[in-house]
């Protein structure tokens, strides 16, 4: 499988990536090249196989559902927003999404 | 008492503070000294000059008491990808400039607990993402080795190439580092440095910047081996704000150094003698086998016939979990937002083409692709399914051997540049390393001999899980037979 210009357009897209219309041709050719040298993965049997979750044989640990102490917990706003590019009494600030 | 405190081992400064013959404000000094004349070497992003005096103020304080921790009084160098409270974290990326955590990331928080001082924030691969150090938005980090009779620049390896080339100049006792497919073993091994990449699961991930979960793993970078020891006992343990985080008690992996590998089973996988090695290499890899050998071990002819499939795996793995896990920097909450933009969409779609470097977007692009409707049967769940299969060969494999030895990277330090034209060339470093990500495995990089241009050059074991005190047993004979004492001659400052 190789991807087109238009590929490579709709998934720059999907990622949210601004790709200028000069990129697209050489973005498209470093893609492909990756894309073919990782298709060789096609030669190996997985019949049978199932994919590979953790590497690690353990279950996932449940914890109380109460609020957390300490850096995961709440009743930090100014911390929650301190590095953002943008705020406004605790608030993140974007532009304007619905009309 | 003696010529440069920062020529001594993080094991002999640490007996140096506890018997109070020097003080750990005046290692310090030396370190950040060090540090002031290696600008050339670019290794760090962030120098934190007053915390650290101060930090070794505070230990000096406890050491006039007997008091402290395990390695209280020792400084050392972070990798920029670990969240330090108060001190920007960039991850080499743009995107990240002026981002200051208001937390500490798990890792440092316990070597801190331990007594540790910190000198400052090693640069890096953006994002973890790089095999040469040169995708840092801060630029390459140098190599302090060069080629005999040469000046040409040299990478440090990567990502963690700040780590590495820090501790081979002697600008930092030791220094965390990081390793996703490579980035503790191989720029250790192109610094004549000792790097451990734990068990996955082994170190909390918590305030890490992550790159793919299921992959990333901390991990010391040292000058010895049993440095390497010293720090993964306090870097290491159960954290409950990292899920994938192991429950299990950490052992005192100093008491492995020196301890006998007589009987231990050493495999040596046929798979891993690449067309077109170096032989200096298959060389330096034999003797490594001799060496192991004399030592009283036996050696095993093993086979991983699927190691030639790692690498496209993890770069699929790796990708997609990386596409998902840079999709937060959307410029809202942190990190670079464009200064131009019509719209929503664009502010997302400017700030992440404007913040994040080429190699950072390729790989977004790649792991976006092997996700997306239509694709992510033929990619995504194909590669986890061969993935499974390089855990299961591994798993056979250690019913026969206890530690595997293999080649650390399949070339010496290169000039900047010279791999940098073309991704799946760079990608290839990994060949050696990424095969232990993907299985959870610890692996090991220790120095073992220079070539003929006087680069050095590692030897890597691979253990079973948790059992990081045989890679330990395994990496201190490695190291006794070798006898590495080469330093990089000083060209910088």
């Amino acid at each position: 499988m190789s991807v087109d210009r238009e590929t490579v357009r709709k998934v720059a897209r999907l990622a949210r990536l601004a790709v200028p219309e000069e990129r697209l041709e050489p973005l498209t050719a470093e893609l492909n090249g990756i894309l073919k040298w990782i298709e060789q993965l096609n030669e190996v049997d997985v019949t049978g196989v199932d994919p590979m979750t953790s590497t690690v044989d353990m279950k996932l640990p449940m914890r109380e559902d109460v609020l957390q102490s300490g850096p995961t917990g709440g009743g930090q706003p100014d911390n929650v927003v301190k590095n953002a590019p943008k705020t406004e009494d605790h608030f993140f600030v974007v532009p304007k999404v619905v009309e | 008492m003696m010529t440069d405190i920062t020529d001594l081992t993080l094991a002999d400064l640490r007996d140096a503070l506890k018997a109070k013959n020097v003080s750990s404000l005046e290692a310090t000094d030396a370190y950040l000294d060090n540090i002031d004349t290696a600008k050339d070497l670019n290794a760090f992003v962030t120098v934190t000059a007053d915390k650290a005096r101060a930090m070794a103020k505070a230990s000096d304080a406890k050491l006039a008491r007997n008091e402290g921790g395990p390695i209280e009084g020792v400084p050392l160098g972070v990798k920029d990808l670990f969240c330090t409270e108060g001190v920007q974290t960039t991850a080499g990326s743009r995107m990240l400039e002026g981002f200051v955590p208001p937390y500490e990331s798990s890792v440092t928080a316990n070597l801190w607990r331990d007594g540790a001082v910190m000198l400052g924030k090693l640069n890096m691969d953006e994002f973890a993402m790089g095999s040469s150090n040169e995708t840092s938005y801060f630029g390459p980090v140098i190599n302090p080795w060069r080629a005999k009779g040469g000046n040409a620049k040299l990478t440090p390896g990567g990502s963690s190439g700040g780590s590495s080339a820090s501790v081979a100049a002697h600008l930092c006792a030791a220094a965390t580092a990081t390793d996703t497919g490579g980035s503790i073993r191989q720029p250790a091994s192109l610094t004549a440095t000792v790097g451990v990449k734990p068990t996955y699961g082994r170190c909390s991930r918590w305030g890490i910047v992550a790159f793919a979960s299921s992959l990333d793993q901390a991990g010391p970078i040292a000058r010895d081996a049993r440095d390497a020891a010293i720090m993964l006992r306090s870097m290491a343990g159960h954290d409950p704000k990292d899920s994938t985080s192991v429950n299990r008690p950490v052992p005192d992996y100093e008491k492995a150094i020196g301890a006998s590998v007589k009987g231990l089973k050493i495999g040596v996988p046929k798979e891993y003698r690449l067309d077109g090695m170096p032989a200096e290499i298959e060389k330096l890899w034999a003797q490594g086998i001799a060496w192991m050998r004399e030592a009283g071990c036996e050696i095993v002819d093993i086979s991983l016939p699927l190691t030639k499939y790692a690498l496209p795996v993890y770069y699929i793995v790796a990708p997609a979990e990386a596409s998902s896990n840079l999709a937060r920097y959307d410029g809202v909450r942190y990190g670079h937002r464009a200064r131009e933009f019509p719209d929503i969409h664009s502010m997302y779609a400017n700030s992440r083409a404007e913040g994040f470097g080429k190699e950072v977007q390729r790989r977004i692009m790649i792991g976006t692709y092997v996700l997306s409707a239509g694709y992510y049967d033929a990619y995504y769940l194909r590669a986890q399914k061969v993935r499974k299969r390089i855990f299961d060969e591994f798993n056979n494999a250690f019913k026969k051997v206890d530690l595997i030895l293999t080649p650390s990277s399949p070339s010496a330090a290169f000039a900047l540049g010279e791999k940098s034209a073309d991704p799946v060339q760079m990608y290839l470093n990994d060949v050696f390393t990424v095969t232990a990500n993907l299985a959870g495995l610890p692996g090991a990089s220790v120095p073992a001999g220079l070539d003929a241009k006087g680069l050095p050059l590692g030897l890597q074991l691979i253990a079973r899980p948790f059992d990081e005190e045989t890679m330990f047993k395994g990496m201190f004979a490695l190291e006794q037979a070798a006898n590495f004492k080469a330093r990089p001659e000083r060209w910088w400052g």
